[in-house]
């Protein structure tokens, strides 16, 4: 299985990003207006929903499917900003008094007369209810994490939700904007609190304010919806019905939409470049719908020493990597860097631009906040040079082809998932890094070990010397950027639960972060967000190879109406879809 | 009989604690991590993650959720699905029908398929038919279902559109319109289990008839001037199909087990589908709630499948 299921997306570079933050437009072909004029919409995912409930799921795939019926107060729209096209009546901004001067407090007005649908009012309590739910321990949703620092999110009255962090939030729509905060009906879910909530029915066949009302829902197969004739927008959706199916393999989903046409969208097609361009360019029934985010294809390098012979102390964030981490381990980083060839990995495998692009930083998506100090030393790709960094640096190479030092050889063992994409990737690195001078060994875990705090064979544990994989981040960096700082360095203490794999601890780096968590002024968190991003990359802690794009679904040529985002569900905006 | 039943029901208690214990303790020692799927996402930090566990009970160790789990199922209760959240038996029983109408069909006109073709083959061999039909079955068991079921996808969903293969659980049957749909969107997936069922069948049938043919009760029967079609039918057929009986009944099985591959294939929602899917995320309570069926129904058939022997083969007796 492919890994970045479960991802936030990011904002087009590519394309110029559609409308500002406000309203997606309606393009000029929106068939008749009127609800339900559409039969059904037929949505592929090649991973089965298993649970409505957002707030208990376990991939993008339950999300996305609950998307349809239940909505945030607004969405990240395609330029990584708020849009007001769910539950709130506008964004709340500094400007329009909606957020306090403090950036503590964040007034959201809701939309008028909203209704569930089962005809009840929507009221600013639900919001409340849903916030309740989120931050109460023994819940245990998935999506804790947004209500985290919020102090409380009272009704002020029916149509006035207020949200109080704790200290100033400069990520002031934490809570609220985009897939963490779905609001539930109070009325469903009351009965539910605390431990009880998986019990409740309302997780396979919530009530909802959305376009969409779940008809029948088999878990780990199909869920069909109807309209919902209670929707606030009286021309909208288009569809009378959504057949939103799992299941199945990522090349026979592109298939379905672009040779049989079976389906009208089909979702994050991870296939090779070489397969799925030849499939999507001689199409007759459907293109491809891509957009980039924050998502990066990355090596980590690790900074512990993932030595055996360490027994207990192996990869421990207080060991020391023998030749990422000593007198020499920026040399040594650097030369690995310099032997990367990442251009080749993206016209080869990612179809140069159809799925990825060569990478240089992991901020990215986020005009503002990508670092172009980065670009000259990601563009040095020379495997003599690199190795003559490490001639100079005393790392001699030996009869067998590997520099050695001190008795201390660069052999590296490069773990990633079972994948095709990222294997070929590694065939590409090492090929090059071998010319450097390293000796590299090829390691491959499926991605349901792989991505575990358990399994010695994680990224957790990182019982490697590199490791790659992708990842992103919200708009607001912070929170991503913090997986690097020391206190974060994983390893036994919090039993591998941790975010910074690369145990990479550098003071300098930190203090970046805790400015990060308190500068309130755009254009210096803008700055902080660069330079945190060049220290990784100078400091060779991860070697960006491709930005990914977030989105990578195929859509038939019929479906109007479609614009990805790259921050958010991939239904963000299902209501508009049209034939 | 009916002591040597019950003993063998007896025996049968161990062998599916026995069977329940390695099964639990094969999961729990994978890998697999139930909460993998949060792996790389930056919304789901280390502390949510610790606390989801903990309200799954993976806190405990898991001798202690095995004896919970047995306990359990004591009582008939399967528990909850992690990814679901919902009951074990409501996915069981809603993809056991998907998995009938698909493996179950299949089987079944393997079976229709097979004996005619394998006692013909026996009383014409060397025929051309018997030649078509060796061809035909060597084919059946030695090309994989991944290989027939995209090799059929490519011709007839791809290039000639007749057929879907994506399968619509929600399909109800309720007008003529409505078969031809399940027809249509079940004939792939059964072409290609059907045949490899009855290729096996077929040249197990076949091999037992040749067998058959020379005996000495056959000659007998010939030479007390009955016709051909009543020897073959009659004599030859019947104790040859002893053997084959017992084959189908612990093939029966295996109906439940679903057909991983191929159900993967033509997205079929069946109790293949939902084990595999169940493995790679470590969904522990469906994976061992289908083996334990299983294995329950595995021991079951083999009891079955020993009386049948019984029955059919008078020189059998138990005791």
């Amino acid at each position: 299985m492919a890994a970045a299921t479960m991802t936030l997306a990011a904002c087009g570079q590519s394309t110029t990003p559609p409308a500002a933050s406000g309203t997606v437009a309606p393009s000029a072909t929106v068939a008749a207006a009127k609800r339900g004029a559409g039969d059904d919409l037929k949505i592929l995912y090649w991973q089965a929903p298993t649970i409505l409930n957002a707030h208990l799921a376990t991939g993008t795939k339950d999300s996305d499917a609950a998307r349809l019926v239940t909505e945030p107060l607004a969405s990240y729209g395609p330029d990584a900003k708020p849009l007001a096209n769910g539950l709130a009546a506008e964004i709340p901004t500094v400007a329009n008094g909606g957020v306090s001067a403090d950036l503590t407090a964040v007034t959201w007005k809701l939309k008028q007369g909203v209704k569930w649908s089962d005809g009840s009012a929507f009221t600013a309590d639900d919001v409340a209810f849903t916030f309740s739910l989120m931050a109460d321990p023994k819940t245990a949703v998935s999506t804790s994490d947004a209500a985290e620092g919020v102090k409380s999110v009272v009704a002020k009255d029916a149509n006035t939700v207020v949200v109080t962090y704790a200290a100033p939030n400069p990520n002031i729509y934490q809570w609220g904007v985009g897939t963490c905060c779905y609001i539930l009906q109070k009325k469903q879910f009351e009965a539910f609190q605390g431990e009880k909530l998986k019990d409740a029915p309302g997780n396979l066949k919530p009530i909802g304010t959305g376009p969409y009302v779940v008809d029948t829902f088999k878990s780990g197969d199909v869920v069909t919806y109807k309209m919902n004739d209670q929707f606030r927008e009286p021309t909208k959706p288009y569809f009378k019905s959504v057949t939103f199916k799992g299941g199945g393999d990522a090349p026979s989903a592109a298939r379905a939409v672009f040779q049989t046409g079976d389906v009208d969208y089909a979702w994050n097609l991870q296939v090779e470049a070489g397969i799925l361009k030849p499939m999507a360019d001689t199409s007759t029934k459907g293109k491809l719908l891509t957009v980039y985010g924050s998502s990066v294809e990355r090596i980590m390098l690790n900074f512990s020493d993932p030595s055996a012979s360490l027994g207990a102390k192996r990869g421990e964030p207080d060991t020391k990597h023998p030749f990422f981490n000593g007198p020499d381990g920026k040399t040594v980083r650097t030369a690995l860097a310099m032997a990367t060839d990442r251009k080749t990995v993206a016209q080869q495998i990612y179809g140069d631009g159809l799925a990825g692009k060569a990478g240089c930083n992991i901020v990215t998506g986020v005009p503002d906040f990508e670092s172009t100090a980065t670009t000259d030393f990601c563009n040095k790709f020379d495997t003599t040079a690199a190795g003559k960094l490490l001639d100079d640096a005393g790392w001699k190479l030996g009869a067998d082809n590997v520099r050695a030092k001190g008795g201390i050889k660069l052999n590296i063992v490069y773990q990633t998932t079972v994948n095709a994409v990222r294997q070929k990737t590694q065939d590409i690195m090492k090929q090059n890094w071998e010319k450097a001078g390293f000796k590299v060994e090829l390691k491959s875990v499926p991605a349901d070990v792989f991505f575990t705090n358990t399994s010695p064979d994680g990224a957790n544990h990182f019982w490697a010397d590199v490791e790659m994989f992708t990842n992103n981040s919200d708009p607001d960096f912070t929170n991503y950027l913090n997986g690097w700082t020391s206190k974060q360095a994983t390893g036994s203490a919090n039993n591998w639960n941790s975010a910074n794999y690369n145990r990479y601890q550098n003071p300098a780096y930190d203090t970046v972060i805790d400015q990060l968590r308190t500068e309130k002024d755009p254009a210096k968190r803008a700055a902080l967000f660069k330079q945190a991003n060049d220290i990784l990359i100078l400091d060779v802690v991860i070697i960006p190879v491709v930005t990914r794009t977030q989105v990578t679904s195929g859509i038939s040529n019929t479906l109007k109406n479609v614009v990805p985002t790259g921050w958010d569900s991939e239904m963000y905006a299902v209501q508009n879809f049209g034939k | 009989m009916g002591r040597y039943v019950l003993r063998r029901l007896l025996i049968a208690i161990p062998t599916l604690i026995v069977i329940s214990f390695v099964v639990y303790a094969i999961l729990a020692l994978a890998p697999t991590d139930p909460l993998a799927s949060f792996g790389a996402d930056p919304r789901v930090p280390p502390e949510v993650r610790e606390r989801i566990r903990e309200s799954l009970g993976l806190n405990q160790p898991w001798h202690v959720r095995y004896v919970k789990w047995v306990i359990a199922i004591a009582h008939l209760d399967f528990g909850y699905s992690f990814m679901s959240r919902s009951p074990v038996m409501d996915l069981i029983w809603q993809r056991l029908p998907n998995t009938l109408a698909v493996v179950g069909v299949a089987y079944v006109i393997g079976v229709l398929l097979a004996v005619p073709i394998g006692m013909i083959s026996a009383v014409r061999r060397y025929s051309v038919f018997d030649h078509l039909s060796t061809t035909f079955a060597f084919i059946g068991f030695s090309v994989p279902t991944f290989f027939t079921g995209l090799l059929l996808i490519i011709i007839f969903s791809v290039k000639l559109h007749w057929l879907p293969f994506i399968y619509d659980s929600t399909l109800k049957i309720t007008s003529l319109s409505t078969l031809g749909d399940q027809i249509r969107q079940s004939i792939m997936p059964i072409t290609v289990l059907a045949l490899f069922d009855t290729a096996t069948i077929a040249r197990y049938t076949r091999a037992e008839m040749l067998e058959h043919l020379p005996l000495d009760y056959v000659r007998t029967a010939r030479a007390k001037g009955l016709k051909e079609r009543l020897v073959v039918l009659r004599h030859v057929l019947r104790n040859s199909l002893i053997p084959v009986v017992t084959l189908v009944a612990l093939g029966i099985p295996a109906v439940f087990g679903g057909a991983i591959v191929t159900e993967q294939i033509f997205r079929v929602p069946g109790i293949g589908e939902l084990l595999v899917r169940s493995i790679g995320q470590g969904d522990t309570p469906v994976v061992a709630a289908i083996l334990l069926i299983f294995a329950t129904l595995v021991v079951l058939f083999n009891l079955v499948a020993d009386v049948l022997y019984g029955v059919l083969d008078p020189r059998i007796r138990y005791s």
